[in-house]
């Protein structure tokens, strides 16, 4: 490979770059985590608890044991340090005493097919004392801890201005937003191998490699290099895949057995077995000059964390922080506060307690428009925040943020064409029997803005190592490739820093250091950002060698490789202190999104038909990857707002399947129309802002609003269910 | 409660050896056969991930029992394109080019729902592609890519493609 400087790659930054893994993909070969195999391989399954809240008397594991197949039985008394948490260790690996929600795991059993396996966790006797279990958020913050941590993981105040101020108009009102699953299509999937070395290989399907690295090894007692963790084809993650799931199980299996297990959660399991999004109950009051200029904004945001803490802790300031919406808000009084209770644990979704908060300020910002005679996208324009504005955190906007912007354009966007009338295509489909007669349509606006990257003083800096080596270009990053594309973003820095055309992408593994999270929008900016400084550096190098000459990347590492490993940081963020107050983000995001939707308010059937959307995308990388994004984002969004929510009676699950908990398919998702709006954030690689979580935020009040203009109905709860509507 | 039985499989017969009869044929496919294109996704027949052709019609194969599969074709995704490593058939194809592929747990089942469309009806209208592939779920896309990848297929299917 001999390229000179100033090549034209194809593939390059900006264009339609494909995916390097789409024809494995495509041709069944790609190698999701639940798809690996190893010889002398067992399967491992957990016995969970059927019950939110009860104290665990006795486990008898004598009648699994006998079971021919079974290698091994595990419970709590076999954990070295049982305790594990994305961020606070409150979690007990296998439940010892009590069990604190419905699907805590209990033991687990290794055995050499999987429905032995399962036999074998139906065979363990558990002795439970029932307990009533704590299932009201509200109650949760005064009642009795049912756990030793507390019940309140946080209660956030965010204090601005005047507290006391009141403009002439106001309004107010209380929403509420049911418990949504990331419901990604591959299961949670690992094997783990025991190493010679006293140490176990596991590949995982995860988002975060080395935080899970750290918390199995922790709760084995092993030091950190003797886990060594790589990435297994990972089929979607949209947050559930943070925390650790299998992980610890898998390798306790693996260590006592001496063999490689595998364990695949049912669909059923996945749904106990990760994270949701939190639900919550908001109350909102906003008041505004005549005019529609906002005076003050107060807000109480009361989020379900369930049974352990997860990222509560941090969901609860993103939905504080970020509760008024993209607004300049002069005065403000914000509470938030996220509470254990018996509940399945909940953490981060696609949008990270924002998408909660969103909801329940554009439905406000609908009522405020109303009640001031304003235009309610003029109430908006009027009211957007900009460079240079300050957060309700009294933080200074200074990267981009072309909140006018997205409005603009995306209210400018054509509304749909009418369509020719077809069965399929009317509220419920062929199946049900909506008149055209007396089907409505509805429009609806909205508009969201959320932080990218990790805040509070976190720094979640990434690595990224280049050699070049005989002219032949590898670039490896621990950074998760869970569908979003990043795969095809590392190639695209390298081909146009380096000018090559092929680019190999080395596995993620924990070989290498720590990428961060693949959530909060950030991979495209923090792993982005090692690659290309990666690839920079290895340049600087290439021309060093050349000196002047011509830059022939074959022979100048045909004696020596080109060898970098970087780390890119983010700047200093910073705590909120006592009132709220901080610059605690790195840079944000922002949509705008309006929604078409047909109704039959008599049978309380919705058909969403059209999402139009204005996204602040910095910089385009990849036209494909990024409509990518914007649609399928949207299709979550769409479906929490009328179809999408675990049922939770008296903390168990009832809809623990695809049967019951629907998720939208090709009939249900709108047709998207997108304008990406492209203003480079200044610091960011390429220019460019993380995608992935704005079209989750605004698309759902967009939905609702859309519902609310078609039948009147006050639709302040999400998912909007069909006696919502029946007026 | 084991016995052996024969599967013709992307036009071999693979023989099921020591096997328990209760196993579903997604389960054999992947397990004992070492084809995992084939996904499970719910096994219950609500995703798609699985979704095969048996004796030419779709189904998941997590509904089907394997010994109840015997003397069908069963065509896999390992089936639909040549051996060779990269070559792909034009829905394959179509759905890479068009950026339909994100995290691809649901593409092999998507590719065999939509190669059983195009054969039924090669010029299928958007409302009825999305029909036709409302019984495979994808978490990622919003379908939108995938819609137009069929769009394609539909277009460039009939040409020899590797």
């Amino acid at each position: 490979m001999t390229l000179e400087t100033g090549t034209r790659v194809t593939g390059g930054i900006g264009q339609r770059a494909l995916r390097p893994d789409g024809i494995s993909k495509v041709r069944g070969e790609f190698a999701f985590a639940g798809d690996l195999w190893a010889e002398g391989m067992l399967w491992g399954q957990a016995l969970r608890s059927p019950h939110a809240a009860a104290r665990v008397r006795a486990v008898d594991i004598a009648p699994a044991l006998a079971i021919t197949g079974v290698h091994a039985v595990l419970t709590a008394d076999d954990v070295f340090v049982n305790r594990y948490g994305l961020e606070h260790r409150d979690q007990p690996v296998l439940a010892y005493d009590e069990v604190r929600y419905a699907g805590e795991p209990v033991a687990v059993v290794a055995a050499d097919h999987p429905e032995t396996a399962r036999r074998a966790c139906a065979a363990i006797a558990v002795d439970y004392e029932l307990t009533d279990p704590l299932v009201d958020p509200e109650a949760a913050i005064g009642a009795a801890p049912i756990h030793p941590d507390g019940n309140v993981f946080r209660d956030l105040v965010i204090r601005r201005g005047d507290v006391d101020a009141r403009g002439p108009v106001v309004v107010e009102g209380t929403y509420e937003i049911g418990m949504q699953d990331q419901a990604f299509m591959g299961p949670e999937a690992g094997l783990a191998v025991p190493a010679g070395d006293g140490g176990v290989d596991l590949i995982v399907s995860t988002q975060w490699l080395h935080n899970d690295r750290d918390q199995v090894a922790e709760c084995l007692g092993l030091a950190p290099e003797l886990v060594r963790l790589s990435l297994g084809g990972v089929g979607g993650a949209f947050g559930a895949r943070e925390d650790v799931s299998l992980h610890i199980h898998a390798c306790l299996l693996a260590v006592r057995t001496g063999r490689p297990v595998k364990i695949v959660y049912s669909r059923g399991e996945s749904f106990l077995g990760h994270v949701h999004r939190h639900p919550a109950r908001i109350w909102m009051r906003h008041s505004a000059t005549p005019r529609g200029d906002l005076v003050s904004f107060e807000a109480r945001i009361v989020l379900d964390g369930g049974a352990y803490r997860s990222s509560s802790y941090h969901v609860a300031a993103n939905a504080a922080c970020f509760a008024a919406g993209p607004y300049r808000v002069p005065n403000a009084y914000v509470r938030a506060i996220a509470v254990r209770t018996n509940n399945p644990p909940c953490g981060a979704m696609r949008g990270f307690g924002v998408v909660q908060a969103c909801f329940a300020h554009e439905a406000q910002m609908d009522r405020l428009a109303d009640a001031c005679g304003v235009d309610r996208v003029e109430l908006r324009l009027r009211n957007a925040l900009g460079p240079g504005d300050e957060l309700l955190t009294g933080q200074r906007i200074e990267g981009a943020l072309p909140v006018a912007d997205v409005i603009r354009a995306c209210a400018a966007m054509p509304l749909p064409e009418a369509a020719p009338d077809d069965m399929l295509a009317r509220p419920g489909g062929a199946g049900r029997t909506a008149e055209p007669a007396d089907v409505r349509r509805g429009t609806g606006f909205a508009v969201g803005f959320k932080n990218l990257m990790y805040a509070e003083g976190y720094m979640d800096g990434s690595v990224a190592h280049c050699r070049i080596d005989n002219g032949v270009v590898t670039v490896s990053c621990a950074a998760a490739e869970v569908g979003q594309g990043f795969v095809t973003l590392v190639q695209q820095i390298a081909r146009t820093i380096l000018e090559v055309d092929d680019v190999i992408v080395a596995p993620p593994d924990t070989s290498i250091g720590s990428a961060g999270s693949t959530s909060a929008s950030r991979q495209t900016m923090m792993s982005g950002g090692a690659v290309e400084k990666a690839c920079r550096a290895a340049r600087a190098e290439l021309e060093a060698r050349a000196g002047g000459d011509r830059l022939d990347v074959t022979m100048l590492t045909a004696t020596e490789p080109v060898d970098v490993t970087v780390q890119y940081d983010h700047r200093l963020t910073h705590p909120l202190d006592a009132d709220g107050q901080g610059d605690a983000h790195v840079s944000f995001a922002c949509a705008a999104h309006r929604a078409v939707v047909d109704v039959d308010p008599e049978l309380g059937l919705v058909r969403v038909v059209h999402l139009a959307t204005a996204q602040d995308v910095g910089r385009v990388l990849n036209p494909l990857q990024v409509t990518g994004q914007i649609e399928g984002g949207i299709a979550q969004g769409v479906g929490l707002a009328v179809m999408e929510e675990l049922i939770v009676e008296d903390g168990r699950v009832r809809n623990a399947s695809f049967t019951d908990y629907l998720i939208p398919t090709a009939l249900d998702a709108p047709t998207v129309d997108a304008v990406l709006i492209e203003e480079p954030e200044p610091g960011a690689p390429f220019g460019a802002k993380g995608v992935g979580e704005p079209p989750t935020i605004s698309s759902t009040p967009a939905v609702v609003a859309a519902i609310r203009a078609a039948t009147g109905a006050p639709c302040t709860r999400v998912p909007v269910r069909p006696r919502d509507l029946v007026t | 409660m084991t016995e052996m039985y024969v599967l013709r499989v992307n036009g071999e017969d693979r023989a099921v050896a020591d096997a328990w009869l209760g196993e579903s044929l997604l389960y054999v496919l992947r397990e004992r056969l070492g084809l995992p294109g084939a996904k499970a996704g719910c096994e219950q027949g609500e995703c798609g991930s699985c979704s095969v052709l048996l004796d030419g019609a779709l189904v998941c194969a997590c509904l089907v029992l394997a010994a109840a599969a015997v003397g069908c074709n069963v065509t896999t995704v390992e089936g639909l394109q040549p051996a060779e490593r990269g070559a792909a058939s034009a829905v394959q194809r179509a759905f890479v080019e068009t950026g339909a592929v994100q995290c691809g747990f649901c593409t092999p089942g998507l590719v065999m729902a939509v190669e059983a469309l195009l054969d039924r009806d090669p010029e299928p209208s958007d409302l009825a592609v999305r029909e036709a592939i409302s019984g495979n779920l994808c978490r990622c896309t919003g379908y939108g890519r995938i819609l137009e990848a069929v769009v394609v297929a539909a277009r460039t299917r009939g040409t020899v493609t590797t």
